[in-house]
């Protein structure tokens, strides 16, 4: 069947041509995928540095791409060369070295790691204390001259723009929890604008160090039942603590349905639209009466031009929090009415716990693999129901549906939000 | 596709080491290098460029608010208060709840005080990765994580100022400034936003800056000289800086009878390797895309060379060959990496204004200032990457 090239509003339809992924779970969609819908949790005991004092011991890391040594910044880089890799393959476009169209990367922020400042300090020579003068007396040492690179918040980009030859300025990019989604959002603006016909969109995260679990924790963010760790992220159960910080990393070519048709590519999906609306209640909390939330869902269903009614299945934000879970429950039902109660929703964040910047982009290729497999993978841990949280969570095991039609919600801290609509076989 | 809108700024916001606001940086910019504002002394041998002394409270009422940010923050969210007054939208609640905003940030400022005792006490501990830990837990403030975090410019600025449409924040030091307004001017010319605040805040007077700034040599240190003749292998001074735009349509500025400051005619981004010479050739890519739009006799270039070398000589060759007056901005308020463009475009809508160029100052300043200044173009030459090149104009 034919997909129409222009939208309602008369603008390019965007298809998806391209996907990859990494997660705790493993790498690449077929293995992604299998152990998703079959339930398995990725969530696992810290084993890359000592935990002695943390309050929370388990994340969902990727230890399968990680090297010993590896800072942060370089294991984000090569998890998303990865799922970049594997996207450009199945959309089959551009040379080696060649893409044609711009990069929007999502990702953590970038400075210095502990391990760096320990080297800078063991340089300095100093007796009793070390300050910043001393570090910064020693810093032009040529040893150091590395760091220089490592702390800049462009590397990553600047590293995928050369091995992908990707066109123009790549643009880094936060919006905190929500920033994959945000990554879409852009390369889909920017199809739709008509600078280009193509464009790769990546959110990446491997933000697990000691550093990050204590800001987290001092946020009163993450779980602290650390055992066993697979049954620790368990999002809309009555008994949830906190959310599980997890890595990962995932890529989609974005094309427009004109230029992926005469081309002959396999359309995984369309984007159908994007939606955002930021809260300006507080800066980790969401406004009690769910309005940006609910505003950021219908700006998406303006942008898709559809309706509520036409949505079969919803990839929550789910963050096995007790705020997120119950304002993401109020915005569902002031947005479903009384079809919330029927609408499948489920969360992937159950099993692989919460990959941050790249929550949005990761879960928006689960929900593209959800809608191709017309299959829902479940929302596990789902022992202890929360009375106050009546929807259809897809409990602990997946189910097989009739999907046509999904969004994916992604809130940060900071108050900024996205949904987007993802689709698939023409209606 | 529908056609392209016209594309004005029709609020300015900026605050720098010069001082508060448009007017009083254009008296000391007017006033040439007779009262510089940098400092010598607080980071010697290093010469950085602090922060004016700004009233906060008159942009961030709430000391609540005030307290959960760090300086950076509160410095980009003064600049949007600014840029939103000098628009007209500030409290306007049905404006600022479609408003779309994109920031440049980089991070915040580290917890000095906790990192040296962590530097100094783990030496001596018996099981280092326990201390560590131990440390971090007890000493971090729960607060300093969203004080540091690149997003939470813009939430802070969603919060005390109600801009709620949309909010996404670019990393990437110059190249995002650059690009954040790009991207901005490409999407209200296609009609995917009709008011935007594009802004970006910068603290560089701060340890852990110079630390990293200072791995590559990059500081200025030692004696003062203008950005074009900072010898060999140049130097930037750190400074700190906050600058901030209202970007909006042509038909939805008339529609509130909003006055404009400029039409924005191009702003052009790109990346290279930074190999020798590429740098001026991105210059002149750049500007070979916007020369067709040109007025020679009434176009200017404000510079955005930072001091560094070799990049500042490269875009001295670049500028020389454009051929157009000169003046270079980072000799009088000092380098703010993400905020340097913006703070430039500020400094340009003022140009437009004044219709005359502030003194030379420095062999890259080059040129008199035309009888009648109607365009100004900005260019952005960053630390590391980062080249761009903006065009504004006068509406007549």
């Amino acid at each position: 069947m034919a997909y129409a090239t222009k939208d309602k509003a008369g603008r390019p339809v965007i298809a998806v041509t391209g996907i990859g992924i990494i997660t705790s779970l493993g790498t690449g969609k077929e293995d992604n995928w299998k152990k998703l819908v079959a339930g398995q949790s990725g969530i696992r005991r810290i084993t890359r540095f000592p935990t002695d004092g943390l309050r929370t011991t388990i994340a969902g890391t990727v230890d399968h791409e990680y090297e010993p040594g590896m800072a942060p910044s370089v294991m984000t880089e090569k998890i998303a060369r990865t799922v970049g890799e594997e996207a450009i393959a199945q959309a089959g476009i551009g040379s080696k070295g060649r893409f044609p169209g711009p990069l929007f990367l999502a990702m953590a922020p970038i400075e210095l790691e502990w391990p760096h400042r320990f080297d800078l300090a063991g340089a300095t020579g100093a007796n009793e204390t070390v300050s910043y003068a001393d570090l910064v007396r020693v810093a032009t040492q040529p040893r150091f001259a590395p760091y220089f690179e490592m702390s800049k918040y462009g590397i990553v980009g600047e590293h995928l723009a050369d091995h992908f030859g990707t066109e123009g300025s790549p643009i880094s990019l936060t919006t905190a929890c929500a920033s994959g989604g945000t990554a879409i959002q852009l390369g889909v603006e920017t199809i739709r604008r008509g600078d280009c016909e193509v464009a790769l969109a990546i959110g990446a995260d491997t933000s697990v160090t000691p550093e990050s679990l204590v800001r987290f924790s001092l946020l009163s963010a993450l779980s602290a039942q650390n055992d066993p760790p697979e049954q620790t992220s368990k999002p809309f159960s009555k008994n949830r603590d906190g959310f599980v910080l997890a890595e990962g990393a995932a890529a989609l070519v974005l094309e427009s349905m004109e230029h992926a048709q005469a081309r002959g590519a396999k359309i995984l999906g369309i984007v159908q639209g994007c939606g955002e609306k930021s809260d300006n209640f507080h800066r980790t909390r969401s406004s009690p009466n769910g309005r940006p939330i609910i505003g950021c869902m219908q700006n998406a269903f303006t942008d898709a031009g559809i309706s509520p009614d036409d949505v079969d299945y919803i990839n929550a934000h789910g963050t096995s929090t007790p705020e997120n879970d119950k304002m993401e429950y109020t915005g569902v039902a002031a947005v479903f009415g009384e079809r919330a109660q029927r609408v499948p929703i489920s969360s992937n964040k159950s099993m692989i716990g919460h990959t941050l910047t790249a929550a949005g982009a990761v879960e928006a290729v689960f929900t593209l693999l959800t809608i191709q497999n017309q299959r829902i993978p479940p929302t596990i841990n789902h022992k202890v129901p929360d009375p106050a949280i009546p929807l259809d969570v897809v409990p602990n095991v997946a189910r097989d549906a009739k999907i046509r039609t999904a969004i994916s919600n992604s809130f940060g801290f900071g108050g900024q939000n996205v949904c987007l609509v993802l689709a698939g076989e023409p209606a | 596709m529908s056609p392209r809108r016209e594309v004005w700024i029709t609020g300015v916001g900026f605050i720098s080491s010069l001082g508060e606001g448009l007017e009083a940086n254009w008296a000391r910019l007017s006033a040439g290098n007779s009262t510089p504002s940098y400092d010598d002394q607080k980071f010697a041998p290093f010469i950085v460029h602090p922060l004016a002394p700004v009233s906060f409270d008159s942009q961030i009422p709430k000391k609540g608010d005030q307290r959960q940010m760090e300086l950076w923050q509160r410095i980009g969210v003064y600049a949007a208060g600014l840029a939103l007054s000098n628009a007209g939208v500030a409290g306007n609640a049905e404006i600022l709840d479609r408003m779309d905003m994109i920031t440049a940030a980089g991070g915040g400022e580290r917890d000095i005080a906790v990192d040296s005792a962590i530097l100094s006490g783990i030496r001596t501990a018996a099981n280092p990765g326990a201390f560590l830990n131990e440390r971090l837990l007890s000493d971090l403030r729960p607060t300093l994580f969203l004080a540091q975090l690149p997003n939470l410019l813009a939430g802070n600025i969603s919060i005390v100022h109600g801009i709620v449409g949309s909010s996404r924040t670019f990393m990437g030091e110059e190249a995002a400034g650059v690009d954040a307004m790009r991207l901005t001017f490409e999407r209200v010319a296609a009609g995917q936003s009709d008011i935007s605040l594009v802004g970006s805040a910068f603290h560089g007077t701060r340890w852990d800056l110079l630390l990293v700034t200072e791995l590559a040599g990059n500081l200025l240190k030692d004696k003062f000289a203008p950005v074009w003749d900072r010898g060999q292998h140049g130097g930037l001074a750190l400074a700190s800086m906050g600058a901030s735009l209202v970007v909006e349509s042509k038909e939805h500025a008339e529609k509130r009878g909003a006055k404009p400051l400029a039409r924005i005619v191009a702003i052009q981004s790109d990346r290279n390797r930074r190999k020798p010479g590429e740098i001026e050739a991105t210059i002149a890519r750049e500007w070979a895309a916007i020369e067709p739009k040109v007025k020679r006799s009434e176009a200017v270039v404000i510079s955005g060379a930072s001091g560094l070398e070799p990049p500042t000589a490269e875009e001295k060759n670049a500028l020389k060959k454009i051929g157009l007056p000169v003046r270079a901005t980072g000799t009088h308020i000092g380098h703010g990496f993400d905020t340097q463009f913006l703070a430039n475009l500020a400094i340009a809508c003022e140009t437009l204004r004044q219709g005359k160029l502030f003194p030379a100052s420095g062999s890259g300043d080059t040129g008199e200032s035309p009888g009648k200044i109607t365009q100004v173009a900005v260019t952005s030459v960053g630390n590391w990457r980062g080249e761009g090149i903006g065009l504004i104009e006068k509406i007549a």
